[in-house]
């Protein structure tokens, strides 16, 4: 059963940036492309479980703060060591002013 | 009290202190880190080619210059200040070319990050894949007795073997063992517990290679029956290291184990602009830890950012060799013992809570 939860305001993130989301136990980053458009993925990253929004958005690209591991957040390909395991991605939309995730 | 009355504790990476780090948290812990506004942050987190374009363009420059005025000079004593050039080049500042290409932040350009490391990477002699994972774990749980690979004094210390990293001959010997036995396939329990079992096999390939370099080199060096081959590859890594062990030991020596305060464990130093250039800002050790995203040119802007929340920084080399070299000594017969800096008016204290965890250490080994 999947619903779609609203996750923040457009103008909430710039563009090129990440913002965290946090809902029902779990923990999501929200991402806006250089373009404007949203993307979103698992909060947190597949190697160490930190929070990928405390990262850096270059282009299509958010790189973990803790050890610079590299996904495509559009994709969730892992693409640079020291992660190897993809990151889930969720369907987004919005709504409005709103920002939302698809979600279990 | 004799040093051979002091228990040496467990820093192997499968042991006794290893269970003790996972069980208490100590392992994959929350850090403290100093406040930074995100917008901040993100300004200082931008990469950019041109800095380590200049210095690598730089650093090549130089390398060739200094080997070229060496060779032409070989057998007088003037080739002597050309091969002290040459080798802290080549045997020190690979160190930190190494360790921001590593991180990924040198460059913004991909590529040139990843050339470079693997460069590097031949010239310090790792493995450039087990140490890209050794060196993510040194930042997951930095000092943390029984997970960091890279904690250079272990309790109780020692000093000749310190002191004989300065020549960089124990060194090499210990590192030349690991690329010979990872170049059989051999791969320690060690280093499987921060390889992933994907990696290992990048990592043997990358052993036979740099195994072979240093091969071809051995016949290239005897067919002209001349020394010149290995001071151009690997001998630097002996005479011209000693500038990276100065500047490496003081990141952390004498300062704390299993405490999750970057504050407590690393050490800030000023430098002078030459040393700087060599080792690539990583005098900013402590902002470098709580920051590993910020770039080596951006490090200056925030350690004036953050210096109210930290330590007061050591204001040169010889002043933070003189903080660290007793702390080491007592270490010798005093296995927890730290120096614990004092932090200004402004900063937010020491969170004692943050290392409650922390084991006794009168009842650990």
């Amino acid at each position: 059963m999947t619903a779609w939860i609203t996750a923040c305001e457009i103008d909430d993130i710039e563009h090129e940036d990440v913002l965290r989301f946090d809902y029902g136990g779990r923990s999501f980053a929200i991402y806006r492309d250089p373009e404007g458009a949203f993307f979103a993925t698992d909060g947190t990253c597949t190697h160490e479980s930190v929070h990928l929004a405390d990262g850096l958005v270059l282009d299509d690209i958010i790189e973990c703060p803790k050890h610079n591991g590299r996904f495509n957040y559009k994709t969730g390909k892992a693409l640079r060591a020291p992660v190897c395991i993809d990151l889930k991605t969720y369907p987004v939309r919005v709504s409005g002013n709103q920002v939302e995730i698809e979600i279990e | 009290m004799s040093i051979s009355f002091v228990e040496k504790r467990d820093y192997s990476l499968t042991g006794e202190c290893t269970r003790h780090a996972l069980e208490t948290g100590l392992a994959s812990a929350e850090w403290y880190h100093s406040d930074v506004p995100r917008k901040v942050m993100k300004e200082l987190m931008q990469r950019r080619d041109g800095p380590a374009i200049r210095d690598t363009l730089l650093w090549i420059g130089l390398l060739v210059a200094s080997a070229w005025g060496g060779v032409l000079t070989w057998g007088t004593w003037w080739t002597v200040p050309f091969w002290f050039v040459y080798g802290v080049l080549y045997g020190s500042a690979c160190d930190s070319r190494w360790h921001e290409c590593g991180h990924g932040t040198a460059f913004r350009t991909q590529w040139m990050n990843d050339v470079v490391y693997h460069i590097a990477s031949f010239m310090v002699m790792r493995n450039p894949v087990s140490w890209r994972w050794s060196h993510a774990r040194h930042h997951t749980d930095t000092i943390i007795v029984g997970r960091d690979p890279e904690i250079p004094f272990m309790h109780p210390t020692t000093i000749i073997p310190n002191i004989l990293h300065f020549v960089g001959i124990l060194d090499v010997w210990d590192w030349m063992k690991i690329l010979v036995r990872n170049s059989f396939g051999n791969v320690s329990a060690a280093e499987r517990s921060y390889i992933p079992e994907s990696e290992i096999p990048k990592a043997i390939l990358s052993a036979r290679i740099h195994l072979l370099i240093y091969a071809v080199t051995v016949i290239v060096a005897w067919r002209l029956g001349s020394l010149i081959p290995f001071m151009i590859i690997g001998g630097p890594r002996i005479y011209g290291t000693w500038h990276m062990f100065m500047t490496g030991m003081i990141q952390h020596g004498g300062l704390a184990e299993d405490v999750i305060d970057h504050r407590l464990n690393s050490r800030t130093v000023y430098m002078n602009p030459i040393s700087r250039w060599i080792y690539w800002n990583m005098n900013y050790h402590v902002e470098h830890h709580m920051f590993p995203m910020v770039p080596f040119h951006a490090l200056p802007r925030l350690h004036e950012l953050i210096k109210h929340d930290l330590p007061a920084p050591n204001t040169s080399i010889w002043d933070a060799f003189r903080e660290m070299v007793p702390a080491i000594l007592r270490q010798r017969h005093e296995p927890g013992y730290y120096v614990r800096r004092a932090l200004p008016p402004t900063a937010r204290p020491y969170r004692e809570e943050f290392h409650q965890t922390v084991p006794d250490r009168s009842t650990m080994r």
